[in-house]
């Protein structure tokens, strides 16, 4: 049976578009770990700068290798990088809120004002500090983005949880005997999960986007790593000679981010049934990448 | 309002004081050995320990700390390991490139994102609307970094009527080439951020087209597009206010990108440059600096908001 919040995401047009892509850039990765046209790293110096034709479909770059390969391959560093943080960003935000939430009142006020305070680090000023210790890799920008948007998903959830908490039959349940942890899992997080799974897709946008920028900045992806963001470094070296080559990951970034904005819009709209009766308006959230 | 201010105000300096702790901690503690991380793995033993001693890392953390947030009360940010050059300094000469960039940007980014937002707003409903909504939407998951890239394409590579990067060295001594090249990247900046901020001004103008105000200025014989002009703009201004706070953190970060792009001797550069080289003190003082302007902004945008919303003025 398709869940019904399911159904309803796919009724509407811009969800639809978002699963769609989603979809399709997970599969494409999935499939990069088995095929990809040519092999992404191996460099043809007679190839190189081919204009998109048969059988390099979006051409090559600079030493020969195949476009279309580069962003299939590069997709794999895009899922992991974003389900990497989305992974990271619900930790966060579940304890943050949590603690934000349900604990007594020194501490709920003291996590609400830290809260606060760290929402205004912007999500590549923590990647910097953090490579600027350990060196960039993948990991910074996980830890980069799942840290900086966790703390938004806390402060958006930690009302509702608050909210939840509160209502009879929670206040039933904890009469009844069920220890807070327990009712935390059995009854908090279950209610909050619509709020939650729209900011973990808006989250995963950010992922892309701020991946892209730090690979390009020489902090992400390491030079063997497929990468979308490093693709376009590398091609933008020759921008003056081979303008239209950058046209192909700008693209892809741009859907892909695109896509997951949508999914999060359209889930929003699926699960918040007071949207669904005012007509909705949507946000995407107001978190910097 | 004073009680407002004051209480904003503590919130600020807990805001400074949290994150001056955390860049402290993240670069100065949790590294372990910070000398030997600076030094790197070819130092013999007895460089290192120079080092430590010159950093003053042999030091109570405490005292470190102290040391850091007195000199920056005294104006003083540390000095470069690398070069001994004054951080301070060097920042204020880099805020020459990156300071009008900032403005320029926020300026084209208001500029789109105004008229625009209010028209996709007058238009909703219509294909026209529609049309606007989805180009925002779309502007707004583009990497910056790919829009100056295709912007570099249009109006350098192809029409040839700007600089594809590049400051000039004699700087604001010719204000012309200096404005000049900082045109496509501030151009750059404010699409992207405009696009972000034109959607907030869409949903504030329909959250006005539907309050009391309008419709009975509305019913008192205004065509609905003149009351929503003349009495429904203040209240998107205002939200304007408020979203410009997330605005000068967007353009921080953008400029980080795009200094790089264009080749801008700006703040973002000299930034980027030094975590390559792990200049941590610099690194510190950046953050730093950083940071705590957005904090700062995101005080006064508070502080003016609650003065100019007379909602919120008749409830201090």
């Amino acid at each position: 049976m398709i869940p019904r919040w399911l159904r309803r995401l796919w009724d509407t047009a811009t969800g639809r578009f978002g699963l769609i892509v989603v979809l399709l850039v997970a599969l494409t990765a999935l499939v990069s770990l088995f095929w990809t046209p040519f092999d992404p790293q191996a460099s043809d110096i007679g190839d190189r700068w081919l204009a998109p034709s048969w059988p390099h479909l979006l051409g090559t770059d600079d030493t020969g290798r195949d476009i279309l390969s580069l962003l299939m391959a590069g997709a794999r560093t895009t899922v992991f990088v974003s389900v990497g943080a989305g992974i990271v960003a619900t930790a966060v935000g579940i304890a943050l809120a949590a603690l934000g939430a349900l604990t007594a009142r020194w501490m709920r006020e003291t996590v609400a004002v830290l809260v606060d305070i760290l929402i205004a680090f912007p999500v590549l000023l923590i990647a910097m500090m953090i490579s600027s210790v350990w060196g960039g890799s993948l990991w910074v920008v996980i830890w980069a983005v799942g840290i900086g948007f966790g703390v938004n998903i806390a402060r958006v959830t930690r009302p509702e949880l608050r909210r939840v908490q509160q209502s009879d039959f929670v206040l039933a349940a904890r009469a009844s005997g069920l220890t807070p942890a327990q009712s935390l899992v059995r009854h908090l997080l279950p209610n909050v999960a619509p709020v939650f799974i729209v900011q973990l897709s808006w989250s995963m946008a950010v992922a892309v986007l701020a991946e892209a920028g730090l690979s390009y900045l020489g902090f992400g992806a390491s030079v063997v790593e497929p990468s979308w963001g490093l693709l376009l470094a590398d091609l933008q070296r020759y921008i003056g000679v081979h303008p239209l080559s950058v046209i192909w990951p700008g693209l892809t970034i741009t859907l892909t981010v695109l896509a997951l904005n949508l999914l999060g819009d359209g889930l929003r709209e699926a699960t918040d049934p007071t949207l669904r009766h005012r007509g909705a308006e949507t946000h995407t959230p107001a978190v910097v990448a | 309002m004073i009680r407002y201010a004051l209480v904003r105000g503590a919130l600020l300096i807990a805001g400074l004081l949290v994150s001056s702790v955390l860049i402290f901690l993240t670069l100065r503690v949790f590294p372990g050995d910070v000398a030997q991380l600076i030094a790197g793995t070819q130092a013999s033993p007895a460089e290192v320990e120079a080092l430590r001693e010159s950093l003053g890392l042999n030091r109570p953390l405490f005292a470190q700390y102290a040391d850091w947030i007195g000199g920056i009360f005294r104006g003083d940010l540390g000095t470069s390991l690398l070069s001994g050059a004054s951080v301070g300094e060097e920042l204020l000469l880099k805020a020459q490139v990156t300071v009008p960039l900032g403005i320029m940007s926020l300026l084209i980014a208001v500029l789109i994102a105004v008229p625009f937002g209010i028209l996709a707003a007058l238009l909703r409903n219509r294909r026209g609307g529609t049309a606007l909504s989805v180009g925002a939407q779309t502007l707004a998951a583009v990497p910056v970094v790919w829009a100056g890239m295709m912007l570099v394409v249009v109006f350098s590579v192809w029409l040839g009527w700007l600089p594809p990067q590049g400051f000039p060295r004699t700087g604001w001594a010719t204000p012309g080439r200096a404005i000049e090249s900082l045109l496509l990247p501030a151009l750059t900046i404010g699409i992207v951020e405009g696009a972000m901020l034109m959607r907030f001004v869409r949903s504030a103008t329909l959250q006005a087209a539907g309050q009391d105000f309008v419709r009975t200025a509305a019913a008192k014989g205004l065509t609905r597009t003149r009351a929503l002009i003349q009495h429904g703009i203040p209240a998107v201004g205002l939200s304007i206010v408020t979203v410009l706070g997330l605005q000068v953190a967007g353009i921080i970060v953008g400029s980080v990108v795009i200094e790089q792009l264009f080749t801008l001797p700006g703040i973002g550069r000299m930034l980027v440059a030094d975590v390559g080289t792990r200049d941590l003190v610099k690194v510190q003082s950046e953050l730093l600096v950083l940071t705590g302007f957005v904090l700062v902004v995101g005080f006064l945008v508070d502080l003016v908001h609650r003065a100019i919303d007379p909602r919120q003025r008749e409830a201090a």
